[in-house]
């Protein structure tokens, strides 16, 4: 039981990260731009974020720095896939590419300082105090607690509100948004930079509250988890909720089985164990890279097409 | 009907790369009137009222609103002046609901959505003008007649005054084109006015007040809809006389060269499509399926074509049993297929003209070489077709997407033709097209007849079955419930059986 709780703690505090992030790039697709930086993104503000507080003092001031850097970096995407009309796989690819090798750095003369501020964890008052579901669910950190929020309120917003409306709109038939004067291109900046602060966010909750500290390569592939979970979810962000948290648990499967007898005596293992979420990543999205399987799970029917106004012939 | 007019374009210019859609053309509507604005594929008419509605820029002329200039950004500030459009290809998200649509873009909605309350408010117009349609139904879930409905009410809840329908009739079977005509006499009596696309003459003798006729980007004339013929409206929008009738000669049939005995099929949502369906056609016939849409017709010709499998029964071209093999074995037993969908069946939108025709032919010599495609080669014969079909085309490098539907038709029907096929499978080869390509199809398809051809025909226009078919197959929730020779066949008859009805021989 004990084992189990631990577990599930563990799960939801790792998932944290992994769920603001793929939350960030669904409302993105669900506008229609895919964004394959999230990985790049996620490290960028994780090391900005790290770096921010270190010097200010604040683990807040680092938060926000890495929101906005998320967000910046998000619009270089926008800019070259909304504006400049490019593909989007690969300028996200490259936005990869660009965060992982910045982030290492910038990050190099991190690694060695002393531990920069945290963002706060703290026990819920009453709560915290429930057998079983306490110890799981009300003892964290402040990230962990916004992501309860974010999972429900994101849904809320998406499916319940004029706006998120307009989003589903932009990313299913752009053109038909358009006609009724919703701007596809201001609807696409607007979802695509949401997402890199979101990502950046998560960066950040990495660094500041759940690592928490810095090394080249923090991220470890969770923004690939995120751009995975994102089909696996079906672009709703409740799903995405459970799916984050289920893979927070996988990943932290093997740091808790470690002393277990047989992985003791067997350690390589343990490596297979550690492969576990990237495997599932790549069969998510192989079966999610065809056409007919992304229609049937409710793909964004736009996602990844550049929208022109006069262009004829979709 | 009043006399003031609700919009005026004065000598309107549109330009696209490479094309003059709209030159120097001048149109205006009254009141309360149905202006019809009629013109073949291509003549500029969406071009026309896609500047009327805010979603083209011109390059030339004014246009005025209610006597006052106005200068349209987007379809946002059209709307804001009482003009909306219909699109030819609906604007409305599939994966959303009826009133999602209707609500969509609308500023001073709140924030969270009070579903019931715009659900009621969407009912109540859809009362007023007799458009009845389910406010929660998602729109993948309706009929296209359905979905024009949405499109319709979309406009008048944002209160259009002018309202304009791109063929609007395209989509909708007989009795839906009666309730369409009766929706837009009313609300032309309340004081709206409309602006009707076609290219069907009956209709726009039938509904409209004036009619003003394009003719290659420009303004031909505009008529008041007394003492009209056909044959004037046509020949002015043709530019020349339209012969009205085909040439045939009698039916003679030769060896069956495609049965399908019981066949069963499943269609999209898994559901039985095909039920136990037995048809032949022989060599040197034509066999016109009739019934009424979502009967099982677009699963037939896919079955046959190989693209839909078969969960029951058998299929054999000139002999051959083909049940279960797949499209390539089809072709090369001799079926061809022109399908309904062009653009996403029927061709590879992205690849040029050239490589859509070859499309057929590259697998084997002389187009194949050992190891790469004779381009050259490929060049060639494309433009003996383009020239023998009449494809109106910039160059055979064109990427297909930019050709129009007639010409893409063309395109499809050239491939498959001049492989030589043993039998033809056609699915709506006229939908769409205006009177020059129809006429053209018609008769290419009368030719193929000519030379032996087994061809299943499938169509939504019965004076087309009438005109072009042997014999008459009526089919209905999956099954062939009638099979009678064309020339003793009568409308009432064959109507009937598409309704579902027994009839006694
Ligand atoms: N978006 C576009 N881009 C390029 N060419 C176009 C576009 N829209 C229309 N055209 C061309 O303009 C001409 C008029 O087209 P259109 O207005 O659609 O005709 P109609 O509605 O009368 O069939 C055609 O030659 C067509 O190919
Ligand atoms: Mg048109």
């Amino acid at each position: 039981m004990a084992f189990l709780i631990n577990l599930l703690s563990a799960g939801i505090r790792s998932g944290t990260a992994i769920l603001f992030a793929t939350v960030g790039e669904i409302l993105a697709e669900r506008a229609g731009v895919l964004n394959l930086g999230v990985e790049g993104m996620m490290l960028m503000g994780a090391v900005t974020a790290y770096g921010v507080a270190y010097s200010t003092g604040s683990a807040w001031v680092g938060l926000l720095a890495a929101a906005a850097m998320g967000g910046l970096l998000a619009l270089l995407h926008a800019f070259v896939t909304i504006t400049l009309r490019a593909d989007q796989v690969v300028s996200g690819l490259a936005l990869t590419f660009l965060g992982s090798g910045l982030s290492a750095v910038v990050g190099a003369p991190l690694v060695e300082v002393a531990q920069a501020p945290r963002l706060p964890a703290f026990n819920i008052p009453l709560l915290a105090d429930l057998p079983v579901l306490g110890p799981i669910l009300f003892q964290h950190n402040v990230m962990v607690y916004i992501g309860f929020l974010l999972a429900p309120l994101a849904w809320f917003y998406v499916f319940r509100t004029r706006p998120g409306m307009e989003l589903r709109a932009v990313g299913e038939y752009p053109a038909a948004a358009d006609v009724m004067g919703v701007s596809v291109y201001r609807t696409r900046y607007l979802y695509v930079v949401v997402g890199g602060v979101f990502a950046g966010i998560a960066g950040a909750a990495l660094s500041l509250a759940i690592t928490p500290l810095w090394v080249e390569g923090l991220t470890a592939g969770q923004g690939w988890i995120a751009v995975g979970l994102v089909i696996f979810a079906g672009w709703n962000p409740l799903r995405a909720a459970l799916g984050s948290y289920l893979f927070g648990a996988i990943r932290r499967l093997p740091l808790d089985l470690q002393n277990v007898g047989f992985f003791l005596r067997n350690p390589t293992y343990g490596y297979f164990m550690n492969m576990l979420p990237y495997l599932f990543t790549i069969a998510v999205l192989v079966i999610g890279s065809r056409e007919a399987m992304r229609r049937r799970v409710g793909a964004p029917a736009a996602l990844g097409q550049p929208y022109v106004r006069e262009e004829r012939g979709k | 009907m009043s006399t003031n007019p609700a919009f005026e374009m004065r000598n309107i210019s549109k330009r696209f790369p490479g094309v003059l859609a709209n030159d120097n053309v001048s149109f205006a509507a009254a009141k309360g009137e149905i202006h019809a604005l009629l013109g073949e594929n291509g003549a500029g008419k969406s071009t026309l009222m896609s500047v009327l509605c805010g979603l083209y820029r011109p390059d030339g002329g004014e246009l005025l609103i209610d006597g006052a200039p106005v200068d349209f950004r987007s379809p946002r500030d059209a709307i804001r002046a009482g003009v909306g459009m219909v699109y030819q290809h609906f604007m409305l998200a599939p994966s959303q609901t009826v009133t999602e649509n209707v609500m969509l873009g609308l500023r001073d909605t709140p924030f969270v959505l009070n579903t019931p309350q715009l659900a009621a408010e969407v009912e109540k117009i859809g009362a007023q003008f007799h458009l009845p349609v389910d406010p929660h139904a998602m729109i993948w879930q309706l009929s296209v007649g359905e979905q024009q409905r949405v499109e319709i009410i979309k406009m008048l809840y944002r209160g259009a005054n002018i309202l304009i329908l791109d063929e609007p009739t395209a989509v909708l079977t007989p009795p839906e084109i009666e309730g369409f005509f009766r929706t837009l006499r009313e609300m032309a009596a309340a004081g709206k006015t409309i602006v009707f696309i076609s290219h069907k003459l009956d209709e726009v003798l039938s509904i409209a007040d004036r009619i003003t006729i394009l003719r290659g980007g420009k303004w031909v004339d505009t008529v008041a809809n007394a003492n009209l013929t056909k044959a004037t409206l046509a020949s002015m929008m043709v530019g020349r006389e339209v012969l009205f009738r085909l040439d045939k000669t009698p039916h003679q049939p030769g060896a069956a060269q495609l049965a399908l005995s019981q066949v069963q099929a499943l269609d999209d949502k898994r559901l039985p499509a095909l039920r136990k369906l037995s048809l032949t056609v022989h060599a040197g016939e034509i066999v016109g399926v009739a019934g009424v849409a979502g009967n099982g017709q677009r699963e037939l010709a896919e079955v046959i074509a190989g693209i839909r499998p078969v969960t029951g029964g058998a299929i054999a071209v000139t002999g051959q049993d083909v049940t279960h093999a797949p499209p390539l074995a089809r072709i090369q037993a001799g079926v061809a297929y022109v399908p309904e969908d062009r653009s996403a069946t029927g061709s590879a939108p992205d690849l040029s003209v050239a490589e859509n025709l070859a499309l057929r032919a590259f697998r084997k010599a002389p187009l194949a070489g050992r190891f790469v495609l004779k381009r050259q080669l490929m060049q060639q014969q494309a433009q003996k077709l383009i020239a023998q079909f009449g494809i109106a085309t910039p160059s055979p490098q064109t990427p297909s997407r930019k050709l129009s539907g007639g010409n893409l038709q063309k395109l499809i029907l050239a491939r498959e033709i001049s492989s030589q096929p043993q039998v033809l499978v056609a699915a709506y080869p006229t939908r769409g097209l205006d009177i020059g390509a129809t006429e053209y199809v018609r008769k290419v398809l009368l030719e193929e007849r000519e030379k032996g051809v087994a061809i299943l025909l499938l169509s939504e226009d019965l004076e087309e079955i009438f005109a072009l078919a042997d014999r008459i197959a009526v089919i209905f929730e999956g099954q062939i419930v009638g099979d009678l020779p064309a020339n003793t066949a009568d409308l009432e008859t064959v109507g009937l059986l598409m309704a579902g009805e027994q009839v006694e021989a």
